[in-house]
């Protein structure tokens, strides 16, 4: 440790490690399951119950004829659940840290960035068990669109953190932003693909030219509807007993939703700049606010 | 000014404003109430400027609300200057009000490995650190406990056994030694004696004007968020006291026009090197300097000095006339106060001093001087007077 020198540790103290985010995120992911006998096993039990409570309404309710209906809806419920989650907790993850911002310094990008950390490890846990039961029920889930995971999540992360510095920000000066944020997801959920198939909503918006490029304006739809590519990996379907093959997906080919991630990623990339740029211009007032 | 790297933290016209109005957080607030507007600006810092050297104790002091917390935190980089620039070499780790952001719901354990993260520590850096932190702190029966279930003892003790273990290039601590026990309390100033010997910055704030003087090298004094004094920390208590109307002299200071006391300098013998502390029966040089002008010169009759101990209660006093050694003419005046033996009389005594007309006439100028002497008594800590006796069997037990 001798070895250091003033500066480098000047350096260490003011930039974000992997090191302590992984700390943060251990911290959070302790307090939450202390004490509890059953521990992370709690954070499985929202995907079930929304597994249970869809089913039933699409399957039972509607009879929309998604087959597989349980591996579809996870497919892409996991990343939407990863995303709101991390967005709900950046949120609050200054104000929820501020005996932490008040009396230490350390780089405080860190704290938007521990909320989508913890979200990430339940999503890729929940993922985790997701793949075992593919595997039990012998669902095929291997196959070349796999691979559409790797820019799927990309997107997705960078999207997620951009927006969680955003919010983050602004809750500490307008402590509203965190309700907005609660309402706000509930109703993005809606405008997913997520329980419902993208291609029923394909007919309607492209009958106004631009309403199904609008529609892919939000990254997360990409997003989604690449992991269902990449995952559930079923383009076609028949909703009605004996008639005709219909489009499930969003599109059978791969090239669709690399232009979507594309799109998703430029987007992110300008929101990650807002992002940065509000956080730093915020954050010297944070240990004042709270 | 100094050179870059023997600086450990440079302030250059801090300035620190804060906004009452903030305390609308809500947007609805922010939007209504925006009337209220800036009337309630609060200055807590106005154009601070401050050097830190590398290796120096600082003391901040100043009465409360001065500001020097709002300093420390700015010199920490928790809080931004609203103007003005803080430039910081090396790792600071800081013990502010009694916190060290520690998660209640976390063990002692963890809280350690965590708070050293975000000073910058790796994991191993930490755990090769471990045992001396959990020596230091003497919480090894509860360091798995939940910090939660901490009395306000324990919590300092950890936070401060991680803020000095961390291997902190600039030490901030503020008022911290005020509580935990009177042995933890000194476990801590031996920390902070270590540290001075490591050459490590140490910047802290107290109301303990004792201890400044006894362990700092310079101190600064705020006084309604601006510098009033920075430099020896003997003269920046005293200042402080001045600022604060303690000690004052009896009918309190009077400035003359034309006539300014400059200092009072304490030494064994006339001309001897200067010091602040004696034994009982010592010779004690008073060395009462002021500067005078020539109207002041002519009017001067008499040159009174009370000495006085604890509460400012006046023990003796002396003076001087034109006949025993006052000068006549004006410039700087230097005279010489010689006791052959100090009163077996111990504590801390201070010196005013008072130039008036003669024959009772009025007084010209009067003041309390800042620094004082303090009076030991060879072993004996405790009473007022160090009194001879014998001891031995009484006769009847013989």
């Amino acid at each position: 440790m001798a070895s250091l020198t003033a500066a480098e540790r000047a350096r260490a103290q003011s930039r974000v490690r992997w090191e302590l985010l992984v700390g943060l995120v251990r911290k959070d992911l302790k307090v939450k399951y202390q004490g509890s006998a059953l521990g992370f096993l709690w954070s499985l039990a929202n995907p079930l119950l929304l597994l249970a409570v869809y089913s039933f309404v699409f399957q039972v309710v509607f009879k929309s004829g998604v087959p597989d209906f349980g591996i579809y809806l996870m497919s892409g419920l996991l990343i939407w659940n990863a995303f709101s989650g991390s967005l709900a907790a950046a949120a609050g993850s200054v104000v929820g840290n501020a005996g932490l911002v008040k009396k230490v310094r350390f780089p405080l990008s860190v704290l938007p960035l521990s909320a989508v950390g913890f979200a990430a490890v339940h999503f890729v846990l929940q993922l985790g068990v997701l793949v075992v039961v593919m595997v039990v029920t012998t669902y095929s889930f291997v196959s070349p669109a796999l691979l559409l995971v790797v820019p799927a999540l990309a997107v997705a992360t960078l999207f997620t953190i951009a927006l969680s510095f955003i919010v983050a920000a602004l809750n500490v000066r307008y402590r509203d932003t965190q309700h907005f944020v609660e309402i706000l997801l509930v109703a993005w959920f809606w405008v997913n693909p997520i329980v419902y198939p993208v291609a029923q909503v394909h007919g309607p918006l492209a009958k106004h030219g631009w309403a199904w490029e609008a529609y892919f304006l939000n990254p997360m739809a990409g997003v989604i509807t690449t992991m269902q590519r990449a995952i559930y990996n079923q383009p076609y379907y028949t909703p009605v007993k004996g008639g005709p093959e219909q489009l499930l997906l969003a599109d059978p080919g791969y090239t669709f939703y690399l232009e979507q991630l594309a799109i998703g990623a430029v987007i992110s990339g300008l929101l990650l700049l807002l992002g940065r740029w509000l956080y730093r211009r915020l954050q010297g007032d944070f240990a004042e606010e709270l | 000014m100094a050179d870059q790297s023997e600086l450990a933290i440079q302030a250059t016209g801090v300035s620190k404003k804060f906004r009452s109005a903030r305390s609308a957080t809500s947007l609805k607030e922010r939007l209504l109430g925006r009337a209220a507007g800036s009337a309630e600006d609060f200055w807590a810092l106005r154009d601070v400027n401050v050097e830190i050297p590398r290796g120096g104790t600082i003391g901040l002091i100043g009465a409360n609300g001065s500001g020097k917390s709002t300093l420390l935190k700015v010199l920490a980089g928790i809080l931004l200057p609203t103007s003005g620039e803080v430039a910081v070499h090396g790792r600071i780790s800081s013990l502010l009000e009694l916190g060290a952001g520690f998660n209640g719901e976390l063990s002692g354990r963890d809280n350690v490995f965590l708070n050293a993260s975000l000073l910058g520590l790796s994991r191993k850096q930490t755990e090769a650190l471990y045992p001396a932190i959990l020596e230091f702190s003497e919480l090894e029966n509860f360091i798995e406990d939940p910090v939660k279930h901490y009395s306000s003892g324990m919590y300092v003790r950890l936070g401060f056994a991680v803020a000095v273990h961390v291997d902190p290039d600039i030490l901030l601590v503020d008022e911290v030694l005020a509580v935990g026990d009177e042995a933890f309390a000194r476990k801590c100033l031996d920390k902070i004696d270590e540290f001075q010997r490591e050459g490590r910055t140490i910047l802290f704030v107290s109301h303990a004007l004792d201890l400044v003087e006894r362990i700092c090298d310079r101190a600064i004094v705020l006084h309604h968020g601006e510098v009033v004094y920075d430099g020896d920390p003997e003269w920046a208590t005293g200042t402080l006291r001045g600022l604060l109307g303690v000690d004052s002299p009896r009918g309190g200071e009077v400035s003359g026009p034309g006539l300014a006391f400059a200092e009072v300098r304490y030494s064994s013998e006339p001309g001897g090197p200067a010091r602040d502390v004696y034994a009982g029966g010592e010779p004690l040089t008073m060395r009462i300097a002021l500067t005078v002008d020539a109207d002041s010169a002519a009017k001067a009759g008499v040159l009174t000095v009370v000495v006085m101990g604890a509460g400012g209660v006046p023990i003796w006093v002396m003076t001087a006339t034109p006949e025993t050694g006052l000068p006549a003419g004006p410039g700087q005046w230097e005279i010489d106060f010689e006791l052959p033996e100090l009163p077996p009389l111990l504590g801390r005594f201070v010196v005013a001093a008072s130039l008036a007309e003669a024959d009772g006439g009025a007084v010209i100028a009067a003041h309390t001087f800042g620094d004082g002497f303090n009076v030991k008594g060879g072993g004996q800590e405790t009473g007022l007077l160090r009194v001879p006796y014998r001891v031995g069997p009484s006769a009847a037990a013989k």
